[in-house]
């Protein structure tokens, strides 16, 4: 199946979902945009470099790890997990992110834009513009700003201008919205670096391209290592780019598909961020193109929330959108409660430490793994790792010494102003 | 009447129109009214009223607030029709809906013309809808008897105006330069050439609008445009001057 093979007139829609919903003045832009993908696509040269460059600057291919321990303790399935949070800047975001910056020399282009989240997408969009010599902008809601302190550090000393949107919620989506603002007035220099796979087409499916290298790798990995495919995988989704990424190794073979959303506080609490898993989405049209989003009767957004900043998003790619109508993928929500205790399990028992977005995958596996016969197998995207998350996870854990430390910086900082 | 039709009516009698706009419910419905007197005292031909969106991305920071301040005090779409209703009804200036795509996509593109159509409106402006995805709604539109106001931009190519003067129905919006909505343009030959691009593509009306905020760059509009589109500018100056700065700046205007 190629979800990419659009029929005549459809360019760009995945089922009723995708598009193009820009203002007129940013059309060329993105016709501009969709000619220079397509060649790139079609060429081989181009996605080699891309290998290359992955392989040389962070670590590629990332390796899979079969968890025995947490195999054991819970008595079904056989877990492995993909290591993307062993990816330089620590999340699979740098692979979209190297792929569009190797675009973004053919465009011709020397400044870049990106919105990010819990500050991956941004760190990654810095790290690449500080290696390719482009000129960076990041911009990210205030709170998201305020949560994820030690991503803004990395971006800024990485020579990227961190600007912080005081608008809407102050969240992804406002910094999205911001991007938008940007770009059109920038265009003619400016690449905008969207993080994730949502977006105007031609961006869900270039995000997905790039971010198909995990699921490339882990077939050929799984297959070698566990001497076949797992029965199921898992991924979280903000947008859905990590999730695309692994599940298109496996979306043609007998393998079930995954996706674990924001549940914040649980269904019912509109204080969550699960477009599909649960029934509080419609379909709508906002920055830029049309699926499930979190929003009122009357089309405006409502507001969202995970413990987990970069699934707090109202929208879903579109191209989920469509594999959930169509049964072929499956959505469930992790809490943030679910999130911390998989997370000290994770910890304890195999030492990993996920980030708090991909904690929701591990939230999913582990609930379904003990109803699984010891002979089937799992994998987990782990998309990226935890110590951006220390603050939080500190806060959450509610840890004495962690906040002593704290205290103690604060009272030195404080000393030296004075 | 036609908005085409409307807009040659006036034109015999001034030689460019104004067409101003407010945000529905920013500072609130009772402010609205009272710049709506003062723009129709002042002779104003056309108004936007712009629909509260949460996402309005192709505005700027004065308009984003007020979409995000008018959302915050509870304005509802029904709301806005009402207005629009009681606002086309008692002032001589013509009314067009403007918003985000959202708005009209989840009343149903059906109830959305019906609703404009009842309220007075001649026409809408969604600047998030390409032409590429409006074919359903401009029919519906023409069967009504409203029209979708195209925009054309320093982009756009000569290949894609071709195609967006055919689509073109009532008044065209030429968008004066890049950006979002607010900051200032630089009036002057670019634009008068993009005119000139544009009017080689279509028999609609011709309105510019982006950054226009003195009657030096309505002066220099005059003879190419027929309507120049006051937006930011306007809000700016009730905000600072309320009433009698709004009443000296729409008269200094229409000079
Ligand atoms: C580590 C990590 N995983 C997942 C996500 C969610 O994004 P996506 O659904 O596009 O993979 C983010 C977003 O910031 C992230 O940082």
């Amino acid at each position: 199946m190629d979800i990419f093979d659009f029929s005549e007139g459809r360019e760009g829609y995945y089922g009723e979902y995708g598009g193009v919903f820009l203002p007129e003045i940013l059309q060329a832009t993105i016709e501009e945009l969709l000619v220079c993908f397509r060649e790139c696509k079609a060429d081989p040269k181009f996605w080699q470099d891309y290998v290359a460059l992955l392989q040389n600057y962070s670590g590629r291919p990332t390796p899979i790890t079969h968890l025995e321990n947490l195999s054991r303790k819970l008595g079904g399935a056989q877990i492995y997990v993909k290591r993307d949070d062993l990816n330089h800047t620590g999340s699979h975001k740098i692979n979209n992110v190297m792929g569009q910056g190797l675009l973004c020399q053919r465009l011709g282009k020397s400044k870049v834009i990106a919105e990010t989240g819990a500050g991956q997408h941004g760190f990654a969009t810095a790290t690449m513009a500080a290696k390719f010599g482009f000129e960076c902008k990041i911009y990210m809601g205030a709170v998201d700003v305020a949560r994820q302190r030690p991503n803004v550090f990395w971006m800024e000393n990485l020579g990227a201008q961190v600007i912080a949107v005081e608008d809407g919620q102050k969240t992804l989506k406002d910094a999205v919205n911001e991007c938008m603002r940007d770009w059109v007035t920038n265009m003619a220099d400016t690449h905008y670096i969207l993080g994730t796979a949502c977006g105007p087409h031609p961006f869900p499916e270039m995000v997905s391209w790039f971010q198909s290298i995990i699921g490339l790798e882990a077939r050929e990995q799984m297959l070698k290592q566990a001497g076949r495919l797992p029965d199921r995988v898992y991924a979280c989704v903000g947008g859905g780019s990590n999730a695309m990424g692994i599940f298109q190794g496996f979306i043609d073979d007998d393998v079930e598909l995954i996706g674990s959303e924001g549940g914040g506080h649980g269904v019912g609490s509109y204080m969550h961020s699960s477009r599909l898993a649960y029934d509080d989405a419609t379909v709508g049209v906002a920055q830029g193109y049309k699926t499930y989003f979190l929003q009122n009767d009357e089309g405006n957004m409502n507001e969202t929330h995970s413990v987990a900043a970069g699934l707090d998003y109202i929208g879903v790619n579109p191209i989920f959108a469509h594999l959930h109508d169509q049964g072929k993928v499956r959505f469930e929500a992790a809490t943030d409660v679910e999130v911390k205790e998989a997370l000290k399990l994770t910890m304890r028992t195999e030492g990993l430490i996920p980030a708090l977005e991909s904690t929701h995958a591990f939230v999913t596996a582990i609930k379904e793994a003990p109803t699984m016969g010891k002979d089937q197998i799992i994998l987990i995207n782990q998309s990226g790792r935890g110590d951006k998350d220390i603050f939080t996870i500190a806060d959450a854990l509610d840890d004495a010494k962690w906040k002593s430390f704290i205290g103690g910086k604060a009272d030195q900082y404080r000393a030296e102003n004075n | 009447m036609g908005l085409q039709r409307f807009i040659a009516e006036r034109k015999q009698s001034k030689d460019i129109l104004l067409m101003a706009h407010v945000v529905c419910g920013y500072p609130s419905f009772e402010e609205n009214l009272q710049e709506l007197e003062i723009m129709a005292e002042a002779g104003v031909d056309l108004v936007e009223l712009q629909f509260p969106f949460s996402e309005p991305s192709a505005d700027g920071p004065l308009f984003v607030l007020a979409n995000e301040q008018s959302l915050k005090s509870g304005t509802t779409v029904d709301q806005c029709f009402e207005f629009m209703k009681l606002v086309s009804g008692r002032f001589p200036f013509k009314v067009l809906m403007m918003g985000y795509y959202n708005t009209a996509f989840k009343m149903g593109e059906e109830a959305f013309v019906k609703r404009v159509k009842e309220s007075g409106g001649v026409g809408y402006i969604l600047p998030d809808l390409p032409i590429e995805e409006s074919p359903k709604l401009h029919r519906l539109s023409e069967e009504a008897g409203i029209e979708p106001i195209i925009l054309m931009t320093p982009t756009t190519s000569d290949r894609r105006l071709a195609k967006l003067g055919e689509a073109s129905r009532g008044l065209v919006y030429v968008v004066a330069r890049k950006g979002v909505t607010g900051s200032k343009t630089q009036m002057g030959d670019d634009v008068l050439a993009l005119i000139e691009r544009c009017r080689g593509h279509t028999d609609v009306p011709l309105g510019v609008g982006f950054g226009i905020s003195s009657k030096a760059d309505i002066d220099v509009l005059r003879g190419h445009a027929d309507v120049a589109i006051v937006g930011t500018a306007a809000l700016k100056i009730w905000q600072e001057g309320g009433a009698p700065a709004l009443r000296k700046f729409f008269t200094e205007l229409m000079a």
